[in-house]
């Protein structure tokens, strides 16, 4: 089983619905966030292209954050999701110091916390809550092994990249575009 | 012209618009634990050579610098820690991939080692010390009869330990200007160069004094060659890393980079342990007071410039 999500820049309108819901269902503190919403604009006007990305942690094959963990609490769990044992997190900063993608942050409570691709509704057959809410459903979750998931057949219809594969983490956040 | 802008809902505290999670804490402990491990290398090495009695004030009296300053290092280590209750998860896990694993049992291993390498010198601090307690007297002699290992044992982990504390950060491919291998060496020269300062400030022999002046300057030259290859891989490299090696040329932190660890940290202590190394009268402490200046600086501009060095998509 690997679990990825794939996110319609297309479709998506920027609306934040995602991050609400997110903050709502895991209990993030206030002034924090697990996923964001990135808005790039490019070119000369008037020739202008603008993109929405619903952006959270890229879960990726080849974690940083999971290698530089001194305890091991940083760790793939099912589906290849990587998560943060918080019994086992010291606090020590090297994860959030070790993502390209600055997808971590250190909760007030002193771990490090970070997007579970909701592991606690999948778990029940739910899909995560920022999936879940998506007015415009522009974002799509499911198992890559499974040739007939929603993610997997998005992605064999859309052209799709990911971000920063240069870093060489493997990330399985994928932006249709 | 191409233009671009990029707009993020994120404000996450400590991350961003910079990464800022590592403030004083670990720059601290980087340079002590490069210091404390600078200076038992040099006490291990000189006494597995034989050389005791040439270099005493190295062997015998600097070493009881380094547990001091490893504690203070690992409570600046601790005090970094966010979840402080669950520290101890660092001793029941071993993580070869993670060099702060790695970190934190090799000062599982040297912290003790300084402690005991201490207590077999302790009469030259003190002529009159008696431990009082026979057991504490039968565990000196057990050390004395094997410290020729212990002495290896020494060797052997302060580099692990003063290589270490580059390794830290350049195992980050994250952050571009800490992700080369160069910082390793780079921060083992200047944790050793740091040690000889320490004792070249310690020692009242002369001979002793000349040795280390003539150490330090050699040390310099290498930490100088290292640097200069640090910016010229960068400046080979990716865009991301020349832009991180750009905020040393020109960039925020050129100024503070420049003048405070490689003029004033090491081409004026080196120009002034070459004028005593000649015939000119120079203070010994004022070259060793810049070198663990300019050592500390280091660390600390590494740090800070290193969190502020990123990907850009």
């Amino acid at each position: 089983m690997r679990y990825a999500m794939a996110v319609d820049t297309k479709k998506c309108v920027g609306c934040s619905d995602c991050v609400v819901a997110c903050q709502t269902e895991n209990n993030v503190p206030i002034g924090y966030c697990r996923d964001w919403v990135v808005e790039t604009t490019d070119g000369t006007y008037p020739q202008l292209e603008m993109e929405l990305r619903s952006e959270r942690c890229n879960h990726c094959v080849n974690a940083p954050c999971v290698r530089c963990c001194p305890t091991g609490a940083s760790h793939f769990d099912e589906g290849g999701i990587v998560l943060v044992k918080q019994n086992k997190c010291i606090g020590c900063g090297a994860c959030i110091a070790s993502c390209p993608y600055d997808a971590r942050y250190p909760h007030p409570k002193g771990y490090v916390d970070k997007c579970t691709f909701c592991a606690h509704r999948l778990k029940e057959g739910m899909l995560p809550a920022c999936v879940s809410v998506c007015p415009t459903r522009c974002l799509y979750f499911g198992d890559l092994d499974d040739p007939s998931s929603s993610v997997s057949l998005v992605l064999k219809k859309r052209k799709h990249k990911v971000l920063i594969p240069e870093a060489g983490t493997n990330p399985q956040l994928y932006f249709l575009f | 012209m191409k233009e671009e802008l990029f707009v993020s809902g994120r404000w996450n505290h400590l991350v961003d618009p910079n990464l800022n999670i590592w403030h004083w804490q670990i720059p601290l402990y980087l340079f002590l634990g490069g210091m404390a491990a600078g200076i038992l290398c040099i006490a291990a090495l000189y006494y597995i050579r034989g050389r005791e009695n040439d270099y005493r004030t190295a062997v015998r009296i600097t070493p009881f610098l380094a547990p001091v300053l490893l504690v203070i290092g690992l409570i600046a280590l601790f005090i970094d820690l966010r979840h402080k209750l669950y520290f101890w998860q660092l001793y029941v896990n071993i993580r070869l991939q993670s060099p702060m694993s790695w970190g934190a049992w090799t000062l599982m291993v040297i912290t003790p080692v300084a402690f005991i390498w201490c207590a077999l010198h302790i009469r030259d601090l003190f002529p009159n010390w008696d431990w009082k307690y026979r057991w504490l007297k039968v565990t000196e002699e057990f050390f004395n009869r094997f410290k020729k290992p212990l002495a290896w044992v020494m060797l052997i982990y302060g580099i692990i330990l003063g290589i270490y504390t580059g390794i830290l950060l350049s195992a980050f491919n994250a952050r571009p200007l800490w992700n080369t291998s160069i910082l390793g060496p780079l921060f083992l020269t200047s944790g050793l160069s740091a040690g000889a300062a320490a004792t070249l400030i310690l020692s009242k022999n002369k001979e002793e004094r000349k040795q280390f002046a003539r150490i330090d300057l050699v040390l310099i030259g290498i930490e100088l060659f290292l640097i200069i290859h640090m910016f010229m891989g960068f400046m080979a490299s990716t865009q991301v890393q020349i832009d991180a090696a750009k905020m040393f040329l020109g960039g925020s932190f050129t100024v503070n980079f420049w003048i405070f660890v490689v003029i004033l940290g090491m081409i004026i202590p080196a120009i002034l342990e070459f004028m005593e190394l000649g015939k000119f009268h120079i203070p010994a402490v004022l070259p060793a007071v810049l070198v663990i200046f300019g050592s500390f600086m280091l660390r600390f501009i590494i740090v800070h410039a290193g969190q502020m060095s990123r990907w850009l998509y």
